[in-house]
């Protein structure tokens, strides 16, 4: 057997972007030995690139505001597939949550009279969002970053976990991982473990995400018997960069159209007009005079430019196909016809900055080119709403990698209010858990055995392909095949191919030695990747209608009946299956929200 | 020096602009240059070249990166000897034609290849005690005009790529001195601390003898190659020298610009925890503190 370190702590917490560190925050805060484990160094998780803003109902800028109407929003936005417990706390908590940020440093835009700025994003019905121009994931990662720091947390950083541990009880009480400096294991022991470890957005190939996110916490879950839900609902965000090819999918903040930004196509049309579902039409402006109003005067109706990012981009996917694109096969988005450039400068110094450095534009002056990317997962790990309990004992989850508050589609802003609000409940209930759980933890070393004897295996494949071939394919197939259109079809030609790239997955050759080498850490995430990307498919193929973030070309409308499932993916019997399981119901107290919507 | 040509090329296709990629390989024992010939593509990055490299030819290549889009600072290197992230550094900008090297940060000892070991940055950070806000407003908030958070916000704007330690003249040819210096990076994160309307630590004495700032001599290289233009040395450095040297003749004065609102004392403690803990292991680049910290 490999020689690995072991270390023993109360609470491990795998991924160390926003949701991984404030739970690290509350449990280490409640007295437990807590560890933070991530594959990368520490600060640069892909929480740092969030740029719009947090959403909370603090209600300074528009006093009308508070935790119903972003309740109601959220829903709304998720096509009601959310969790509405899970939707409830967070509305009700992310304002608490915000604040806390800035007693412990954070520094938010003012208001005038020195409150918490917030800016309009798509789906919120009124100003919301607290920012910092445009890098508040950057403040928030580095104030929760220095936050840890102070309380004495034991980071662990440049380390991949490869899976999860069971105890005698079957209950997860650790994790094996190892050192991507030197290729050399090592065993967590541990009472309580959350998920923290964010998305999967490198499954495909035109992704806003960071190399980081390839479903390793999703696919740790599974393989350890917990549930997923509604893994189909992916969000692909309305704007990603189309050129530079080295840039595309590289974001562009929806803050750009909540400061004045519009979107046109190649005949300078403001072509979201003509696409304006029924489910918004009461809330949407519908000619370009009410909405250019909205922007100062809240009675007037939003611009159709801030729906949902699913439907916008459903639409500039539609103008693309219609022939009605931009050069480089996406649409415009024009803020420089719309505000002055010093306005621009200060809203939007990162975008700025990127579009002037990597695509030679100066957006001031010129419009920029963008199309949809694969932005974001609604779906994940299955957990109580309350305490962020996976369906394994001893297993939480929490942030992107947990599923249900965000239903279909998720509203921008609600990302970072998300991690706050259930990264601390999660820190606390792995707490509590930890505490209630007597005895030593005892690590079943022959289950690390099979571990590491796996992961190394990948050196002796003599003949195997290389992982970047394997990683490619798997991107082109879930692009062209799971992408933002779906069809039956294609998506069971996604499931053969799946099958052959799992095969093929299995024998993957790794070249040079352990320490450092970023090709035997791929033919690792390969894995997850390709597990999640079954549990997607699957997902997209039973639901058979076309409901947020999940569009199906051979259903286009949403069916009522599947409103009221999630699409569970779960091991049985060593290959993962799709059932349907009926959601949470809403009380009624809660129902009444939504009368004026019927 | 080895070469690994890539041309593969289908017959009868014009040959494709070529680009020639001298990149170090090797680790703490020692390494050298090696060249890597692939197809030149247009609108990339040095990073994308680098990726290119890795999928076809050098599978372990070893390389930090995370966003891809300047936001995260993981992609440090020097290209042509200058330091900068690779992730915005298009080829376009460098002399057609000739190779482009790409070798490690050499202010920190190389793990492998790209790849250093920069822990040294994040036991300064446990030097430093965060921030101590004081009470809040009767209505549970705290208030704060928008330009009295300027020049702080500009501090948050640090990805912390560690390109400006890496230039530092203190530390790049003196190992010694990361004992006892910061580096212009914590001086960012010191200011930002000092001058932050709301906090009520004093960290002068941390500033002048533990964390070197009197070693600084404003060469201005730091402020050179920050990737988020952050004025290193006029906004955080400067001011921090002149706030230690007022701080030793005049302690009235520093009160004053300290505290914009509401005076307070010190709190006790405050040195003692500046103060590094034990030596840690490896990888766990933050130990506990005492109990009660």
């Amino acid at each position: 057997m490999a020689e690995h370190e072991t270390h023993v702590v109360d609470v491990l917490i795998i991924g160390a972007g926003g949701a991984g560190m404030r739970a690290a925050v509350e449990s280490s805060a409640m007295g437990l030995k807590t560890a933070l484990v991530c594959k990368s160094l520490l600060g640069k998780a892909h929480t740092v690139m969030a740029e719009g803003g947090v959403a909370a109902a603090l209600g300074n800028v528009w006093p009308e505001d508070n935790w119903k109407v972003h309740f109601r929003d959220t829903m709304r936005g998720g096509k009601m597939l959310n969790n509405w417990r899970m939707a409830q706390l967070h509305a009700q908590e992310s304002p608490d949550r915000v604040l806390e940020l800035e007693e412990w440093g954070a520094l938010f835009d003012r208001t005038p009279d020195g409150r918490i700025l917030q800016r309009d994003f798509g789906g919120h019905r009124y100003a919301r969002l607290a920012h910092v121009g445009d890098r508040t994931g950057l403040e928030l990662i580095r104030t929760l970053q220095h936050r840890a720091v102070s309380v004495g947390i034991n980071v662990y950083m440049e380390c991949k976990i490869v899976r999860l541990l069971a105890g005698a009880d079957g209950a997860v009480n650790g994790a094996v991982g190892f050192w991507r400096e030197s290729g050399k294991f090592v065993v967590f022991g541990a009472k309580s473990v959350i998920i923290a470890s964010g998305g999967v957005g490198k499954t495909w190939q035109y992704t806003s995400n960071s190399w980081e996110s390839t479903g390793d916490g999703q696919a740790l879950a599974l393989w350890a018997g917990a549930d997923m839900i509604d893994m189909e609902c992916v969000q692909f965000h309305p704007t990603g960069m189309v050129w530079p090819p080295s840039a595309r999918g590289l974001l562009v903040t929806e803050g750009v159209r909540g400061d004045g930004g519009v979107l046109k196509n190649r005949e300078g049309e403001r072509f979201m007009f003509r696409y304006i579902p029924e489910f918004y039409a009461k809330e949407t402006a519908d000619s370009i005079e009410e909405a250019d109003q909205w922007y100062e005067n809240k009675d007037f109706r939003r611009p159709p430019e801030l729906l949902p990012r699913d439907e916008v981009a459903r639409a500039i996917n539609s103008e693309v196909k219609a022939g009605r694109g931009s050069p480089h096969g996406g649409i415009f988005l024009d803020i420089a016809s719309r505000r002055s450039a010093e306005y621009i400068r200060r809203r939007l110094p990162s975008m700025y900055h990127q579009f002037k450095e990597l695509a030679d534009v100066d957006i001031t002056t010129d419009a920029m080119e963008i199309g949809p990317t694969c932005h974001y997962i609604m779906g994940g790990i299955r957990v109580e709403a309350d305490t962020a309990a996976t369906t394994v004992a001893g297993l939480f989850a929490a942030g992107e990698a947990a599923g249900g508050m965000h239903g279909a589609n998720r509203l921008g802003g609600n990302s970072l209010s998300d991690l706050l609000v259930f990264g601390r409940r999660a820190g606390q209930y792995a707490a509590e858990h930890a505490l209630g759980t007597a005895g030593e933890v005892v690590i079943d070393e022959g289950q690390v055995a099979a571990v590491t004897g796996e992961a190394l295996s990948f050196f002796d494949h003599e003949g195997g392909e290389n992982p970047y071939t394997v990683h490619q394919e798997l991107q082109e197939t879930m692009q062209s095949l799971v992408g933002i259109i779906r069809t039956e079809a294609e998506l069971d030609e996604a499931l053969g191919r799946l099958d052959e790239l799992d095969e093929r997955a299995s024998t993957l050759h790794v070249e040079g030695h352990r320490q450092f080498n970023p090709g035997w850490h791929l033919a690792l995430d390969v894995q997850s990747m390709l597990a999640v990307a079954r549990c997607t498919t699957l997902g997209a193929i039973e639901r058979r209608e076309s409901r947020g973030g999940h569009t199906r070309d051979d259903y286009p409308a949403p069916d009522p009946e599947l409103a009221k499932v999630n699409m569970v993916t779960r091991l049985a019997g060593g290959r993962v299956a799709v059932v349907r399981e009926p959601l949470p119901e809403m009380p009624d107290e809660l129902k009444t929200l939504f009368e004026e919507d019927h | 020096m080895a070469t690994e040509a890539a041309t593969t090329q289908a017959p009868g296709v014009e040959a494709p602009a070529q680009v020639t990629m001298r990149l170090w390989r090797g680790d703490e024992s020692g390494g050298e240059f090696r060249d890597y010939t692939v197809p030149a593509q247009e609108g990339e990055v040095v990073l994308d070249v680098v990726h290119r490299i890795q999928a076809d030819h050098a599978p372990d290549l070893a390389v930090r990166w995370n966003c891809k889009a300047g936001k995260c600072g993981s992609c440090s290197a020097e290209v042509n000897g200058q330091p900068r992230l690779m992730c915005m550094t298009r080829m376009s900008t460098l002399p057609a034609g000739e190779p482009v090297t790409v070798s490690p940060m050499r202010a920190f000892p190389v793990m492998r290849d790209l790849v250093t070991d920069v822990s040294y940055n994040f036991a300064v950070a446990r030097r430093i005690p965060t921030f101590r806000p004081g009470p809040k407003e009767p209505d549970g908030t705290y208030r704060m005009a928008q330009v009295d958070i300027d020049r702080v916000q500009e501090f948050h704007k640090c990805i912390e790529c560690f390109l400006c330690q890496n230039v530092c003249h203190v530390i790049r040819d003196h190992e010694e001195n990361k004992e006892h210096y910061a580096g212009p990076r914590f001086f960012v994160r010191l200011a930002e601390l000092e001058m932050h309307p709301l906090d009520t630590l004093d960290r002068r004495e941390l500033i002048s003898r533990e964390l070197g700032i009197g070693l600084c001599n404003i060469t201005k290289c730091c402020t050179e190659v920050c990737p988020e233009s952050i004025h290193i040395t006029d906004n955080a450095i400067i001011p921090l020298k002149e706030r230690v040297v007022d701080a030793r003749y005049d302690p009235v004065a520093w009160l004053g610009r300290k505290i914009r609102r509401r005076p307070s004392p010190t709190p006790a403690g405050v040195a003692a925890a500046g103060t590094p803990a034990a030596a840690s292991g490896e990888r766990i680049v933050v130990e506990p503190r005492a109990a009660g910290q």
